[in-house]
């Protein structure tokens, strides 16, 4: 079994910004201790002597000229915002009261 | 005019290149086509209002002498998670419902300076995650076979628009099989390029590690016409592989003269018992790989012992990669924002947006994957999984050098019925056993049809894989079987599909 509880799903919720009601957070607690469980069986091969691959066709030092190259418009950066003011992204307060 | 439709691309683009067709009306027939039966399939989100004015140009250019590529003025669908500046990208997610592209992805951006008509943008999983269109926010796909069933997944859409004959060439995008799946479950081709041989740039993330765009046609040829278009090294992804490849169309040429599978060597994986798969699919798998032997191929055994930890491993690397690649729908620079109340903050407002922008099967993931990079996880969960991956890739280097292709079924069963697997996610992620381990890899996959299932009459495919680097080679002996096998049949298998549509339209 893992150890996936409701609490844990709720601080995974909290890291993830995603608000998790009380009924998805059941579910997700019973589905992911499923997944879990059957996913981590990679730790019966993966030992030591098996170095890591994060990507499958290798490339080194991909670069290109230190040049200005086709850049967005300020207007083009802005038009999918959903809300912006004097040209910049506009959000609500950073902190809360309390904070 | 109907007819049209029907023709593969390589067809229509001949009739087009000698003035018999214009592209105004081979669009027009296709939007006909689709006004007469998406109302049924729902393999489109959005149909371009552009598609005329685009096709217009193109035969104004060719009247006028201008020399344009070989599938000019062909129409096109695009599936939803390539951005276009012309249309709506979604995703099929609610979070991103009527954003607009400053920018065309380059696959786009090269389809439209070869001559290609986009007519669309069609449906798919949200941010391309499941097996079946049924976690598009936006309703699911239905299968042109039987419309109770699923089409296949991600790219259900894509899959569904060439099958029911709504467009002849579309792109797809696998990330673990969502080209090839839907492929499969609708008697169509698809193929994923090798990783890194076509650009992602302007594909909205998945796993960035595994994904890959490619064709979803209806022959290989088709595909093959298509890679041409789309591949090739683009600046503008640091992971697109910058070598010269050859004419994919030309390998399929040359493959359906056959010559290709005398002393073909065919690995079939031992460890992929017939018992996981459905009766149908896998003696439609037997008879594909008679065929080609009776041509002079030779069925080798070969033995992949990893790939069993294939399916393992895919759903902590994907998880992972696309916690972070999601991280970006924060409400700030575009989709949806909901505010909870006067005083929320940004916070709040990211995870109240969050909340009701994504869909339950991606909240799953990113939870999932938030969990598996979490300290003191990390090891045991992301980095053996990444150990896996090297592990598979070891599975095919020795495989191929005893062989040149693999083959197997392309998926374990026929469309299930919509609605048959969407509470089981564990289920559900198990249809991607065959083709996730080429994602993990980053070797080329081809899947074109071998038949219908005795069963319930339903498409089967076989799916190939080459070495990184030799799709060549799949469009080759893909070619070669396609060519034996809708011989044998006395016509292509989507011949045999119901006819749809038949409630009025353009028929």
């Amino acid at each position: 079994m893992s150890e996936i509880t409701p609490d844990l799903v709720r601080h995974l919720g909290v890291l993830a910004r995603i608000e998790l009601s009380d009924e998805e957070v059941q579910r997700l607690t019973g589905q992911l201790d499923a997944i879990v469980d059957n996913i981590a069986k990679v730790s019966q091969v993966a030992t030591p002597d098996v170095v890591a691959t994060s990507h499958p066709i290798p490339l080194e030092n991909v670069f290109r000229p230190d040049e200005v190259g086709e850049m967005l418009t300020l207007e083009q950066a802005l038009q999918n915002a959903p809300d912006a003011a004097d040209g910049r992204f506009r959000v609500t307060a950073i902190l809360g009261e309390e904070q | 005019m109907s007819d049209l439709t029907r023709l593969t691309a390589a067809d229509l683009a001949d009739k087009l290149a000698t003035g018999e067709v214009s592209s105004v009306e081979a669009t027009q027939a296709h939007l006909d086509r689709i006004a007469a039966v998406d109302g049924d399939i729902h393999a489109f989100l959005h149909v371009s209002d552009h598609a005329l004015e685009a096709a217009a140009d193109i035969d104004r250019r060719r009247a006028a002498g201008e020399q344009l590529g070989p599938v000019a003025g062909v129409p096109l669908a695009i599936k939803d998670v390539l951005v276009t500046t012309d249309m709506p990208s979604t995703a099929g997610s609610r979070i991103l419902e009527g954003y607009l592209s400053p920018f065309d992805a380059t696959v786009v951006a090269r389809a439209r300076a070869a001559g290609l008509v986009p007519l669309g943008k069609t449906n798919m999983d949200e941010f391309a995650m499941g097996s079946s269109t049924e976690h598009s926010a936006y309703g699911p796909t239905h299968n042109p076979w039987d419309l109770d069933r699923i089409p296949g997944g991600s790219g259900g859409g894509s899959a569904a628009a060439v099958a029911a004959f709504e467009a002849p060439l579309a792109l797809g995008s696998d990330t673990g099989g969502s080209i090839r799946q839907p492929a499969h479950v609708t008697g169509t081709v698809g193929i994923k390029p090798t990783y890194g041989g076509v650009s992602r740039y302007g594909a909205i993330a998945l796993a960035s590690s595994l994904d890959q765009v490619g064709p979803v046609t209806r022959t290989v040829l088709d595909a093959g016409l298509l890679h041409d278009v789309i591949g090739g090294h683009d600046p503008h992804d640091s992971t697109s592989l910058t070598d010269a490849w050859p004419s994919f169309a030309d390998a399929a040429r040359e493959g359906a003269r056959g010559d290709v599978l005398k002393g073909l060597r065919i690995g079939v994986i031992r460890e992929l018992p017939d018992s996981g798969f459905q009766t149908g699919v896998s003696a439609s798998f037997r008879d594909a790989l008679s065929a080609m032997e009776a041509q002079g191929a030779e069925i080798v055994e070969i033995s992949a012992p990893h790939f069993e930890y294939g399916v393992a491993a895919y759903y902590l690397i994907l998880p992972a990669e696309a916690s972070s690649n999601l991280a970006k729908f924060d409400s700030v620079r575009f989709g949806m924002r909901v505010t909870p109340h006067a005083s929320a903050t940004v916070e709040e407002v990211m995870a109240a947006t969050r909340e009701e922008g994504f869909g339950d099967e991606v909240k799953r993931r990113i939870i999932l994957g938030t969990y598996a990079l979490s300290a003191g996880y990390y090891d045991a969960y992301y980095g053996s999984a990444q150990k896996v991956r090297t592990l598979i890739q070891r599975d095919f280097d020795q495989a191929f050098a005893q062989v040149d292709v693999i083959a197997t079924p392309s998926a374990p069963t026929t469309a299930f019925r919509l609605g048959e697997k969407i509470d089981d996610p564990l289920q559900m992620y198990l249809n991607d056993v065959t083709t996730i381990p080429a994602n993990l890899a980053g070797v080329p996959g081809i899947s074109i049809p071998s038949g219908l299932a005795a069963e319930d009459g339903l498409p089967v495919g076989i799916q190939f894989l080459a070495p990184a680097r030799e799709d060549a080679r799949l469009y080759r002996v893909g070619a070669a079987l396609e060519a034996l096998l809708v011989d044998s049949w006395g016509g292509p298998l989507l011949d045999r599909a119901p006819i749809l549509g038949t409630n009025g339209g353009a028929l």
